[in-house]
């Protein structure tokens, strides 16, 4: 378990009589063992510092950092260095060393921690079979390609079994079918070898297929920390939401919605869809009840952990007052069901005159 | 007047041996102190493994007063220093000692511009290892640099060579004092022609093997 009670991060000024800056400040951040946690944040927020106060490559200039219960900050350097082989790191230029082959590098960290010549090759082959590389165990980093590259960086920072893997941006340096596979290994790491994940990326996608917890990083404060279903479906903070419009993407733009009112005379709503199965059928039940009719006029509905999320823009026909009626209905049901449930971005919206129902 | 060859040829086998022993023994003993020198600079610097402006300000001034120094003038300004650690001076040991203090600045100077292509983030990924930082110089920061640092070994073995001839003008022994006594001084032109011959045999040498060794290291 990582626990980060109130760190800071102060950087001292670069040359004479620069300010100080402040990267982190005032983050408490709990992390329980087993999960996966994606930071996301522009760059520049203190994301890759925050990353490095978990195993005090940065020391926080104020706060505590916990790793199973053991406070860094109070361990002597050797004792530090043990805590790190414990928490294994990826980067994302991979940080290879090219004086080593693969089977060199994987081999590294086990013969920092003392194993023997012999026990860190059969170590070394076995997390390299792990990671699907057991061939390239002879070759240089450079005759790889960048997913294999990366590959390697995650089983050297696994060989000596941590329980903790720190990645920052993995994937950013990968096209994205490779990007696809690195996120898979990833998860493998995390459900078959029950590894804890704390994964730095400035792209809202990797979170959705990757995180059980979503942390939003701005201007060093952590604004917001949430389960991702909750987080996707109602971003709180402005910084998120610009996050989570990035991977979901199920409104239209404004120039869409012009072209969306052109096209659709009548009224336009907006409903969204969420894993609450219920909502979609209570939307049907009141169409048929007032007697109004649709057509779909935009819709965008993913998949955020294995349940729908999105919304639907409906162009309505029927008699106005019919509507008119439905559009009641439904907006007092959604002001009703907005406590309690799910709903992304707030909730059900007419689109017509551009006038928000919600 | 023109030197009797066959007792001239063992004169410039000796000559080159001289040379060749100066050259060497000066690379070993630069070699060893310049990366010292090299590695304490690169260390101490900020963001270093072990950052110490003091030490770094140090270092830097003495390696920068000491390079622009032209080779001719230095052996002069040590020669009171060179009598009292050498004994004398003359010879190929009164001509190594100050070949070995120049060239431990230039060394130090090659190692820490070669230890700075070393990216950091392999660096840092060996301290997310738990590695300390000696282990990390050892294991990590030689071993990543050590194709530029062959090259730039064989870049001081080869000014080493031209070092010893100078040293050798001024009564160092080796080719340079055999084309001065000879060649100049006796205005023997094939002796020469011969000194240059076997400094520039010597050069190409140095320059093969470090260049053979370089593309080994880089695997290229
Ligand atoms: N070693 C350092 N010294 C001074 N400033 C730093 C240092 N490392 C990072 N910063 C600054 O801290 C801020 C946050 O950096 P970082 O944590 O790398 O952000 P992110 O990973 O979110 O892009 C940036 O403004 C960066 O310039
Ligand atoms: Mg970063």
């Amino acid at each position: 378990m990582i626990e980060l009670r109130d760190v800071a991060k102060t950087y001292p000024g670069a040359g004479r009589g620069a300010k100080p800056f402040t990267a982190v400040e005032d983050v408490s951040l709990t992390v329980a063992a087993g999960r996966v946690l994606g930071i996301v944040g522009h760059s520049g927020a203190g994301k890759s510092t925050l990353l490095r106060l978990v195993n005090h490559l940065e020391v926080p200039t104020s706060g505590r950092v916990l790793v199973d219960g053991r406070d860094l900050g109070a361990l002597d350097g050797r004792e530090l260095r043990a805590v790190r082989r414990s928490i294994g790191m990826v980067f994302q230029q991979f940080n290879l060393f090219r004086s080593r082959t693969v089977l060199g590098n994987v081999a590294y960290p086990l013969r920092l921690a003392g194993v023997s010549r012999a026990g860190a090759r059969a170590r070394a082959t076995e997390v390299l079979r792990f990671v699907g590389l057991e061939e390239q165990a002879r070759r240089h980093p450079e005759q790889l390609s960048g997913g294999q590259r990366q590959r390697v960086g995650i089983a050297r920072a696994l060989a000596t079994s941590p329980g903790v893997l720190l990645c920052d941006e993995a994937t950013s340096a990968l096209d994205p079918h490779t990007t696809g596979e690195v996120l898979d290994l990833l998860r493998r790491v995390n459900t078959e070898l029950g590894v804890t994940i704390v994964l730095v990326t400035h792209e809202m996608d990797v979170v959705r297929a990757l995180c059980d917890e979503v942390a939003v990083m701005s201007g060093g404060r952590l604004v917001e920390h949430g389960d991702v279903y909750d987080v996707f479906a109602r971003p709180r903070h402005p910084v998120t939401e610009v996050f989570v419009r990035s991977a979901l993407r199920d409104l239209p733009g404004d120039a869409a919605r012009e072209r969306l009112r052109a096209r659709h005379p009548g009224r336009l709503v907006t409903v969204p869809v969420t894993r609450d199965a219920a909502a979609s059928a209570r939307l049907s039940r009141l169409l048929r009840a007032h007697g109004v009719d649709f057509t779909v006029a935009h819709a965008g509905v993913g998949e955020v952990r294995g349940a729908p999320l999105g919304s639907v823009t409906l162009a309505l026909h029927g008699e106005d007052a019919d509507v008119d009626a439905f559009l009641a209905g439904l907006t007092a049901r959604e002001a009703a069901r907005d406590a309690t449930e799910d709903a992304p971005h707030g909730a059900t919206r007419e689109e017509a005159h551009g006038k928000a129902v919600a | 007047m023109h030197a009797d060859w066959h007792t001239f040829w063992p004169k410039v086998v000796d000559a080159t041996g001289e040379t060749v022993y100066m050259v060497l023994v000066t690379l070993a003993l630069s070699a060893l102190l310049g990366t010292g020198v090299g590695l304490a600079l690169h260390t101490t610097r900020k963001g270093g493994l072990l950052p110490s402006r003091l030490v770094h300000t140090v270092l830097n001034a003495l390696i920068n007063v000491i390079r622009p120094v032209p080779f001719i003038i230095a052996i002069v300004a040590l020669s009171p220093v060179t009598r009292s650690v050498v004994g004398t001076m003359i010879g190929t040991d009164a001509a190594v000692f100050p070949m070995v203090v120049v060239a431990t600045f230039g060394v130090a100077r090659i190692v820490e511009t070669n230890l700075l292509t070393v990216e950091p983030g392999v660096i840092e990924a060996a301290r997310s290892m738990g590695a300390g930082p000696l282990r990390i110089v050892v294991t990590v920061l030689i071993p990543e640099a050590l194709g530029p640092l062959v090259l730039g070994f064989t870049f001081v073995l080869v000014a080493l060579i031209d070092f010893s001839a100078v040293a050798g003008t001024v009564g160092g022994g080796g080719v340079g004092n055999l084309a001065m006594t000879y060649g100049y001084l006796r205005f023997d032109t094939s002796v020469m022609a011969v000194s240059v011959a076997v400094l520039i045999v010597l050069v190409q040498i140095a320059q093969l093997l470090g260049n053979l060794l370089a593309r080994k290291v880089l695997r290229r």
